[in-house]
């Protein structure tokens, strides 16, 4: 096992820039998740990592080695593909061999480990036949496994688990966390799915446009998103983002929300001194907004008057869409909560939770000491 | 349902005309093939032999023998080399798209569009020069040059359906250009190598205007033979369709051997599998 090091990483096809001066450090053992819609070049990202597609500038370091130039076969890494990419003639057994054979392990070395990983991943019964005769979720496993034979330095996935229904998605979900835990191993993970992100990774990689938005634990991602982008891709729904005047009233900052004065969070004010323009942009989660009446807002909530436009029942939960002046705030209530469509409501925000943009840079206006929680 | 009924059936009446029709020529040349020389005769062509003998046959054999075994020297070399060259090809130029590998398969491609009639002189000189005219090594060469324009297609076509995802999992684990092939492609290229093979064949067994110009007795195949058993004054008509018969015994029995493959492989790609 070992790290990967990321240096001034970039990417042309001709004048489109896929991948543009990446830099990261991943950690040995760490589950690194690069999360981004498609066509924002963490795919590609991941390519150059596995010596597929060849580097425009930078250069990509495995354990302290350069592998910048060397083919793929000797950087030491296995890859799993979307597409599974099993070899269509070969048994099971045979394909997760393969690479050992090409690598000259002794034959009873190489039944070893595929054995194990076998048994590692329920696959057993299935060493003789082949891919076309497995289901999906079986030819994933054997993807895995013809990975883990190798006992690479780094394991590259490509949206793995994307061909998968949604049930065995969620289960797989499971037996790569665990896996991951199992093996010890460098893995280094590309997905668009945001639920896929937040669970398995140690750390994410937010990519757009070829460049990387931010790199932070899943709960760094959630909680404060460097900007609008990051904000309102990661989480569904996504962050609430409401538009506001900011003023300052006895040197504290307060925010107009549709004609209703917000007073900012201590936390908050640091970030918003650098402001020259009056309009800014709120964000919350809508999970810390509770709906409640006037009379009934606790300590540490910021009250905004709203009208409740739509009402989604989730069953474990309920998503109710309110009006507050122009925005549209969405919050996530409990099954137990009861309302109607045109309620007056109260919207009471976790002062806490609250995040600030800058609306023309986007750009979130928490300083780096802002804690998690504050 | 009735409509569809008296459809079927016109279809089914036409398609039994055109059978009897292209079928007719074919037990002409079998029931002449087993008459003797003397029951040949244009007022009787249609009767069925009254004595059926093998006798034609065996005379037949004895004049094309040694030539069957010179088409078979030919057309076996002929069809592996040119098969094994298209496939190289073919994976060169699906799988690994080098700068200029379109344009190169269009120039490889305008192979299939040049008339043989207009090469023979300039490819006559060249093999005399090398010394390979009237022998059939020659003929090999020559035969497999000329198939590598539709063996490239055929592999390339064919090559296109393997999904890249495959062959960069064979990068991965570690192998290179040659091992992928080896390794990779070829044991998936069963059908294609049937397509090549088949076509090849039939071509290389069937071909006269080569055969003819590049070769002379003993050393020419057996569509040569053929025709200069039919040369001589008088025409002993059995001989003559017994022969043919012998002929086209190997394209037929290729073709109901591998047949099956034939249809798959030239449909590969077709429609999503």
């Amino acid at each position: 096992m070992a790290g990967v090091r990321l240096s001034h990483v970039t990417r042309r096809f001709g004048n489109v820039v896929a991948v543009d001066d990446v830099n990261l450090e991943i950690n040995d053992r760490e589950f690194l998740v690069l999360l981004g819609p498609s066509g924002c070049g963490k795919t590609t990202t991941l390519r150059m990592i596995a010596g597929l597609e060849e580097l425009s500038e930078g250069n990509i370091y495995i354990g302290d080695h350069d592998v910048s130039q060397l083919p793929p076969k000797d950087r030491d890494i296995a890859m799993v593909f979307q597409n599974y990419a099993l070899y269509p003639h070969m048994t099971v057994y045979e394909n997760m061999a393969f690479g050992l054979k090409l690598h000259k392990t002794p034959k009873d070395e190489i039944d070893k480990r595929v054995k194990e990983a076998a048994e590692i991943l329920g696959l057993a019964p299935f060493l003789k036949r082949r891919p076309k005769e497995l289901s999906g979720g079986q030819r994933q496993r054997v993807a895995l496994g013809r990975a883990i034979v190798r006992e690479p330095k780094v394991f590259l996935m490509d949206e793995p688990l994307s061909n998968l229904d949604a049930k065995l998605r969620t289960q797989t979900r499971v037996e790569l966390k665990r896996l991951h835990q199992r093996l010890g191993a460098t893995i280094v993970y590309v997905t668009h799915d945001q639920t896929e992100a937040m669970t398995m990774g140690t750390r994410i990689v937010v990519m757009k446009d070829g460049v990387v938005q931010q790199v932070d634990t899943p709960e760094g991602i959630y909680r404060r998103p460097v900007n609008q982008f990051v904000a309102t891709f990661v989480g569904t729904p996504p962050m609430n983002l409401i538009s506001a005047t900011l003023t300052s009233e006895q040197g504290r900052f307060v925010a107009q929300v549709a004609g209703q004065k917000v007073a900012l969070p201590e936390f908050l004010t640091p970030g918003l001194k650098s402001m020259t323009a009056e309009a800014m942009t709120l964000g919350i989660r809508p999970e810390n907004i509770q709906l409640l009446a006037e009379s009934d807002v606790p300590a540490g909530h910021l009250p905004v008057a709203g009208v409740v436009r739509v009402i989604e029942p989730l069953g474990h939960e309920q998503m109710v869409y309110c009006q507050v002046g122009d925005n549209t705030v969405v919050v996530r209530m409990d099954n137990t909560w009861r309302g109607q469509v045109d309620d007056n409501v109260v919207l009471a925000m976790e002062s806490d939770a609250l995040n600030a943009f800058d609306p023309v840079t986007e750009r979130s206006l928490l300083t780096h000491e802002t804690p998690m929680l504050a | 349902m009735a409509a569809r009924r008296v459809n079927q059936t016109l279809i089914y009446l036409v398609l039994i005309i055109a059978s009897i029709l292209y079928l007719l020529p074919v037990y002409v040349v079998l029931v002449t093939s087993l008459k003797s020389n003397a029951a040949v005769s244009l007022a009787h062509m249609w009767n069925l032999p009254a004595h059926p003998g093998l006798s034609s046959i065996r005379a037949a054999w004895a004049q094309l023998s040694q030539n069957f075994g010179n088409s078979f020297y030919l057309a076996i070399p002929a069809t592996l080399l040119s098969s094994a060259l298209g496939a190289i090809n073919g994976y060169a130029l699906s799988k690994w798209r080098f700068r200029g590998a379109n344009a190169l398969f269009f120039v490889i491609l305008m192979g299939l569009f040049i008339p043989y009639q207009s090469v023979l002189i300039p490819l006559l000189r060249v093999m005399d020069t090398i010394g390979l005219y009237n022998s059939i090594p020659g003929l090999i060469i020559v035969h497999t040059v000329y198939g590598i324009p539709i063996t490239t297609l055929i592999f390339r076509n064919f090559y296109a359906n393997i999904p890249d995802d495959v062959l960069e999992a064979a990068k991965i684990d570690g192998t290179g250009y040659w091992g992928i092939f080896r390794y990779v492609i070829l044991p998936l290229s069963v059908s294609g190598f049937v397509v090549s093979a088949i076509w090849q064949f039939t071509q290389i067994w069937n071909n006269f205007l080569f055969a003819v110009s590049l070769t002379n007795p003993p050393n020419q195949p057996v569509t040569v033979a053929l025709v200069n058993i039919a040369g001589s004054q008088t025409i002993q008509w059995n001989v003559q369709m017994a022969s043919a018969l012998l002929v086209s015994i190997p394209t037929l029995v290729v073709y109901i051997v591998l047949g099956k493959y034939f249809v798959r492989g030239l449909l590969a790609g077709a429609v999503k599998g």
